[in-house]
């Protein structure tokens, strides 16, 4: 059971905008609609958030996010398409079994706060149950509880002005929270707060969202706040989704060039884990083996370092070419652990960004360890290196350049200027 | 060239003496309660010995907005008991009191219509505009026709004049809620009733309060002129100067109408804006003893 389900969602701002959305989905873009006087703000959207999950909707202003979001609990009704909450379809319904859908379904976190001057923090955060219809004891208590929740625990009695924003956020946050919902829509909810306490929200989100297994829209402009707290991340421009998908999956596979331009910015460091980047390890050997196994298994395989695991798969250490030929030469039998063996181990969903503090202080590559301790990859400086370069493209290739199609290019000209021989000239000096 | 003469004016004479006729019964009746109204009141503030009243209303000052504030007031009052115009002060002030409170019951609910629905604002946006640029005097001349002279017309035309105001700003204020913070009633899922009595309205008082303040700056110009109609009170002594040509008078009369309109602008500014509250009102004053209270506590 899907915790919220959207199909074909089309919002047109105008007159008589169901024409907009024949039009649209006849082919005609979003300039032409602009032409005849009609704003199309979401065009055919559909998305499925799972019950627990956080689902971010990001896009630039004017994207129709803040749109979008509005649909979901019917402030907006959508031009065409439904909305499908916990099962239950809210586009054309009544307006009071709409009410009904938002007291008892889905509550929602502003962008500004929205919390009522007059009252105090207390009242604020119960709100909701207040419109629920509850007694004052039973919200008050409630109110307190979600108070508590957010860290604002004995602020109950003040007023929302003497707060400073962050704070004030937090008992938007108490609000939503003490509905009782299942289902939170957060609109910008943090994108009004200085960066540090902005920081400091999203871990508190992501901590309550664990804890209390809510289930959450959220709606961002920052790619990497949306990279931060998303389970799945959906890019949206214009009035359409891009892309919907894992903060990897955009990252590494970006549909289009429009989040490709987009992701450039992106911390990748932050986002892309030791499970991302991490490969199998190329040279492996038995920690009973001698100094002769290791020796062969280097030169067959052109490595200069191998893994040692134990037979339990847990990692024993490093070994390095010069150390094993050096104790090949003199005898020994025992495995010769260089002076660097000192064997870095990280979690699957260590950050790049904590990857290269271990990396700077350890010559021999990463193993990654899974929640048993035993090996699941390595990663070695290098891949390190590349994963945090990586744009996610590939190297593009000039294509202009040489390209087979130019009427210059006739065949003898290119045999000229081609390079197949070379690898016969480097076996010919073997 | 001759344009045809387009005879508005008699148009308009001959519908108002068609309502004198036969909505005689309905205009005895607003008579009736209008009369009662002003003389009940003027009765009770005129009853009262001066030197209470005006103890009394230099001590609303104080209460709202500061000792200085009050100390003013009281030097205003006892100048107009001075030039012997407390008892037409005392009517005047009725007649502005009565006129506001039956402005604002009409404005009050219209401005909330209007902020509602936008039909409903455009309708009611150029009868507001008519009614605030028609010149006051113009007003009377119906209002003698439907009540006669006295109070009651100036009464009557008062309201129509002082009431644009008190409409205006009820729509601004409820229009100017932020939309975020009428969308996180709905978002929680209440009732348009709940949403206008538990968000809008509260957070558009400031401004009503504003408007009222206007109504009721409106309705004391308009009582004075109101003088013309009979209607009794220090608009009758400026009329009466002006026709005598009596300066004396007319200044003493003059003056007291600006003190008792110094004195209700600044009241009722306190009244929707606290920041226009100074440190010494005594609202100020207990609000902190008993705030500094607790943080002695905790």
């Amino acid at each position: 059971m899907a915790a919220i389900n959207a199909e074909g969602l089309y919002k047109v701002f105008g007159k008589r905008p169901k024409r907009g959305v024949a039009e649209l989905e006849r082919g005609k873009t979003r300039e032409d609609l602009q032409k005849q006087g009609l704003t199309a703000a979401v065009i055919d959207a559909s998305f499925t958030v799972d019950p627990g999950e956080i689902f971010v909707v990001m896009g630039l202003s004017g994207s129709g996010k803040s749109t979008l979001i509005r649909m979901i609990n019917g402030l907006f009704e959508p031009t065409a398409g439904t909305v499908t909450i916990a099962d239950q379809l809210i586009t054309d319904v009544s307006p009071e079994k709409l009410r009904a859908v938002r007291r008892e379904k889905i509550s929602m976190v502003f962008q500004h706060f929205a919390l009522l001057p007059h009252r105090t923090v207390g009242e604020n955060a119960a709100y909701g149950l207040q419109i629920q219809g509850l007694n004052k004891a039973d919200r008050e208590k409630a109110a307190n509880k979600a108070l508590d929740e957010v860290g604002l625990g004995g602020w109950g009695g003040h007023l929302p002005g003497q707060l400073s924003g962050g704070m004030q956020q937090r008992v938007g946050l108490a609000r939503a929270l003490a509905a009782g919902t299942d289902i939170m829509l957060m609109d910008e909810a943090f994108s009004a707060l200085d960066p540090l306490i902005r920081r400091g929200m999203q871990d508190q989100l992501i901590e309550l969202q664990q804890r209390l297994e809510k289930t959450i829209l959220f709606i961002t402009h920052d790619l990497n706040e949306a990279m931060r707290l998303g389970d799945r991340i959906a890019m949206m421009r214009d009035g359409r989704i891009e892309q919907i998908g894992t903060a990897e999956q955009i990252l590494n596979e970006p549909k289009n060039n429009y989040v490709a331009s987009f992701i450039q910015d992106v911390d990748r460091t932050r986002v892309l884990t030791a499970a991302n980047v991490m490969e199998p390890a190329q040279g492996v050997i038995g920690a009973g083996s001698g100094p002769q196994t290791a020796h062969k298994v280097m030169r067959e395989g052109q490595h200069n370092w191998i893994l040692v695991q134990n037979r339990d798969r847990t990692p024993a250490g490093i070994l390095w070419e010069p150390d094993v030929a050096e104790a090949v030469r003199t005898g020994r039998k025992d495995l010769p652990w260089s002076p660097v063996h000192e064997m870095p181990t990280v979690a699957q969903d260590t950050s790049l960004a904590d990857l290269f503090a271990v990396s700077a202080q350890h010559l021999n590559p990463i193993v990654v360890l899974d929640e048993n301790g035993r090996t699941v990859g390595v990663i070695p400086r290098v891949t390190l290196l590349a994963a945090a370069a990586n744009n996610g493209q590939g190297a593009d290739m000039p294509e202009s350049w040489g390209s087979p199609d130019s009427p210059l290019n006739d065949g003898e000209s290119m045999a000229d200027s081609a390079t197949p021989d070379v690898p016969h000239v480097m076996e010919g000096a073997k | 060239m001759d344009f045809p003469r387009i005879p508005i004016g008699d148009w308009v004479a001959t519908g108002i003496d068609w309502l004198t006729i036969n909505a005689d019964f309905f205009f005895d009746f607003l008579s009736t309660i209008m009369k009662f109204l002003v003389e009940g009141l003027s009765d009770v503030l005129i009853a009262v010995p001066w030197p209470v009243m005006v103890l009394v209303l230099a001590a609303l000052g104080w209460v709202l907005r500061s000792v200085r504030f009050a100390a003013l007031s009281l030097v205003g009052f006892l100048l107009i008991v001075g030039m012997n115009q407390w008892d037409n002060a005392m009517l005047t002030l009725s007649m502005v009191l009565i006129a506001t409170l039956l402005a604002v019951i009409v404005a009050i609910p219209l401005g909330i219509a209007a902020a509602q629905s936008d039909s409903v604002s455009a309708a009611v946006k150029p009868i507001l505009d008519f009614m605030q640029t028609m010149p006051a005097f113009v007003y009377l001349i119906p209002a003698v026709t439907f009540f006669s002279i006295g109070v009651v017309p100036g009464l009557f035309s008062t309201i129509i004049f002082a009431l644009p105001p008190g409409v205006r700003m009820t729509e601004l204020g409820i229009r100017g809620v932020a939309e975020e913070t009428v969308e996180a009633g709905q978002a929680f899922g209440a009732k348009r009733s709940e949403i206008l009595f538990g968000i809008q309205l509260p957070l558009a008082v400031p401004t009503i309060m504003a408007g009222i303040n206007q109504v009721i700056m409106l309705a004391l110009s308009m009582a004075v002129i109101a003088g013309i109609v009979g209607a009794d009170g220090l608009g009758k002594e400026v009329v009466s100067s002006i026709s005598t040509l009596n300066l004396a008078k007319g200044v003493e009369a003059g003056l007291s109408v600006v003190f008792l309109a110094i004195f209700l602008d600044r009241f009722t500014g306190a009244l929707g804006d606290k920041k226009a509250r100074g440190k010494s009102s005594l609202l100020a004053l207990a609000r902190k003893a008993r705030s500094s209270e607790p943080v002695t506590a905790a």
